[in-house]
């Protein structure tokens, strides 16, 4: 099993308003193809490890891998580029950029990357929209589409790219149940026919049951 | 490296889809744009014209024989009493001849100079006008009327006739448009000339002329510098005054001096003779641009509102941007483009409304006495203008988009997505 993001004796501190020791020596492996989930209470700091994770955060100590490569004390730019390329992300609430269109939207971060032509991004938009069953949707308003739609385009969007691994912080947390579980499937289908990493943060118990593993987090530090 | 056809991309539809906003940021700089390039060309147009009114028609350096008390009396050469408090009443001056003397050779040695562009010799003198029964006083000048229609603008101030009339046609003159009124003389009509010292000279009238000064229009009258020399009976190196028009009119004073010195003459420079006329023209100048950059201050302080107000807005687009790889110089990039193109657009429309509106105030009416030979308001559309006016909007858009773009690139997408 080859390993894509490796987290060493990660220790986060909150300076404001008082000194709080948020993340607690956090060690793990997530390997190749494995789809993991992060649960714990509010506060707990699952959130804060996912966006020091993202490569977003980097104010933290310890040592984090991607692809057995170190990024901690990269340059911004350079953690830029590794997001655009390696990382793909799914969040609660902030789905997509209104004024686009949804495949403007899903191709955004690969006309970023600038690896492939206009057209071939074009098409490879329309590859990710069709895995999704939302290819009717490409031409339409990002703001006019319904909030399950949202979150399928910007799972689109996140593997626009073809990441090394997919962060998901509560996607399914803003959705009815009948649009979480299409997410979960999504993401299901991902993990076991693209053989993709995924590590999403979640208070779904249902959600967690179904993935790989869990890791359970407590007070800053990982519990199991 | 920066991928620019995406960022502009991106530019591009946040722009789009707030049309109203952009169009009331753009407008602020058409207006202000606009309203400089009106104000200047037009200022810059009167400006000149006053300019010309005066600097063109006189000359750069007037050389002349003035009756002056002298300055050393003979007691002053007298050496026993050169400690002593000398006091002589009553001075008076001297008698001497109205004449340059050795005009000739002065002429040509000051046409022989490299700083010179023109030499002009003229004879003033008093003349009485004489028609039918009215006799009335005023001056006569003898030109030599080609040089001066080339280097005075003479024909400016010709309202009939032209300076080529009085140079082909003998024994003519050109009359003050106040004589002729008085004496109700028109072209084509002859006049009675009467020197100081008697006789009587009849001279045809080809040209009528206003200088817009009515004392001067009343008394003033021009002939060729060889009729009047044949009116006082003098020869051909009579001559009153030497106007001299030079290349850099900087030179000015600094010649004239030098030819009072070496010539024993009176010679006054343009400077010296119109020096509050300078004080005018700066004042206009510092009243245009003062107004001027004021109303592109205003503009680049709305650009500045409403690109922060966008911001605002776009917080969440911005993380999501800075989440999916874009870097913080990116973002930057996408609203400084934004201020950009609206500094563009609006400046390139200014322009265009000040080139209109310009060109509009250029075909009003506008008769003055004081000019007879302009019809419509003076402007100046000088390509300098347009050139300054459109870098001043993009260098205040610039600045009023670079600090909320500032403000962009730092954005912490974290907090923004944690926030909600």
């Amino acid at each position: 099993m080859k390993p894509i993001l490796e987290a060493r004796h990660i220790n986060k501190f909150f300076r404001k308003p008082v000194l709080f020791h948020v993340l607690k020596d956090i060690n793990f492996t997530i390997n190749k193809g494995e789809f993991t989930s992060i649960m714990g209470k509010s506060g707990c700091g699952k959130s804060t490890l996912l966006y020091i994770l993202s490569t977003m955060d980097t104010d933290y100590e310890g040592e984090l891998s991607l692809n057995q490569q170190l990024i901690t004390g990269a340059e911004r730019k350079e953690l830029s580029h590794i997001r655009n390329k390696y990382i793909g992300f799914v969040f609660q609430f902030h789905y997509l950029l209104p004024e686009f269109s949804v495949l403007e939207n899903v191709i955004l971060p690969a006309k970023k990357l600038g690896e492939k032509s206009a057209e071939e991004i074009i098409s490879d938009g329309h590859d990710k929209l069709k895995i999704l069953n939302i290819d009717h949707l490409a031409k339409k308003r990002a703001s006019q589409i319904s909030g399950g739609e949202k979150q399928r385009v910007a799972i689109a969007r996140a593997l626009i790219n073809n990441p090394a691994i997919i962060m998901g912080d509560e996607p399914t947390g803003n959705l009815d149940s009948y649009n979480a579980d299409n997410v979960f499937n999504i993401f299901r289908q991902l993990s076991d026919e693209e053989n993709l990493s995924l590590l999403v943060v979640t208070h779904d118990e249902d959600f967690a049951k179904q993935t790989d593993r869990i890791i359970t987090m407590g007070d800053g530090r990982i519990i199991s | 490296m920066v991928n620019w056809k995406l960022i502009l991309s991106i530019a591009k539809t946040h722009l789009l889809t707030k049309v109203k906003q952009t169009s009331i940021a753009a407008l602020g700089v058409t207006f202000g744009i606009g309203a400089y390039i009106t104000l200047v060309c037009f200022m810059t147009g009167l400006n000149t014209m006053l300019d010309n009114l005066i600097l063109n028609q006189t000359p750069h350096i007037h050389i002349y024989n003035e009756i002056k008390p002298s300055k050393t009396q003979p007691i002053d050469l007298y050496d026993e009493l050169q400690n002593s408090l000398n006091i002589v009443h009553s001075v008076k001056p001297k008698i001497t001849q109205k004449k340059i003397h050795n005009a000739l050779p002065i002429m040509d040695y000051l046409t022989n100079n490299e700083n010179v562009m023109a030499v002009l010799p003229q004879i003033e003198t008093q003349i009485f006008y004489i028609a039918g029964s009215i006799e009335i006083g005023g001056n006569i000048t003898g030109i030599d009327p080609i040089a001066e229609a080339t280097h005075f603008n003479l024909n400016n101030n010709i309202i009939e006739g032209s300076a080529e009339d009085l140079n082909v046609t003998d024994n003519s003159i050109i009359l003050g448009v106040g004589i002729a009124d008085r004496m109700s003389l028109k072209v084509g009509d002859r006049v009675q000339l009467s020197p100081l010292d008697g006789g009587l000279f009849p001279l045809k009238i080809v040209g009528i002329f206003q200088s817009g000064i009515a004392d001067i229009d009343a008394i003033q009258s021009f002939t060729n510098i060889k009729t009047i020399q044949q009116i006082l009976g003098k020869p051909k190196n009579y001559i009153t005054d030497i106007n001299v028009k030079l290349t850099d009119i900087k030179n000015a004073p600094e010649m004239a001096k030098q030819i009072e010195k070496q010539f024993d003459l009176r010679a006054i420079d343009i400077q010296t003779a119109n020096a509050q006329f300078e004080t005018g023209t700066t004042i206009r100048n510092l009243i245009t641009y003062a107004v001027s950059i004021t109303l592109l201050i205003v503009a680049g302080f709305g650009i500045y509102n409403i690109l922060n107000m966008l911001i605002y807005e776009k917080m969440n687009d911005i993380a999501i941007l800075k989440a999916t790889g874009f870097s913080g110089r990116d973002v930057k990039l996408i609203f400084m483009s934004q201020a950009m193109i609206i500094g563009f657009l609006g400046g390139v429309l200014g322009l265009l409304i000040g080139l209109g509106l310009t060109s509009f105030i250029g075909t009003l009416p506008f008769n003055t006495e004081a000019l007879p030979t302009i019809e419509t308001y003076p402007i100046n559309l000088n390509p300098l203008f347009f050139v300054i006016g459109f870098s001043f909007a993009m260098i205040s858009t610039f600045l009023a988009g670079y600090l909320p773009s500032k403000r962009a690139e730092k954005i912490d997408p974290v907090k923004i997505i944690r926030g909600q």
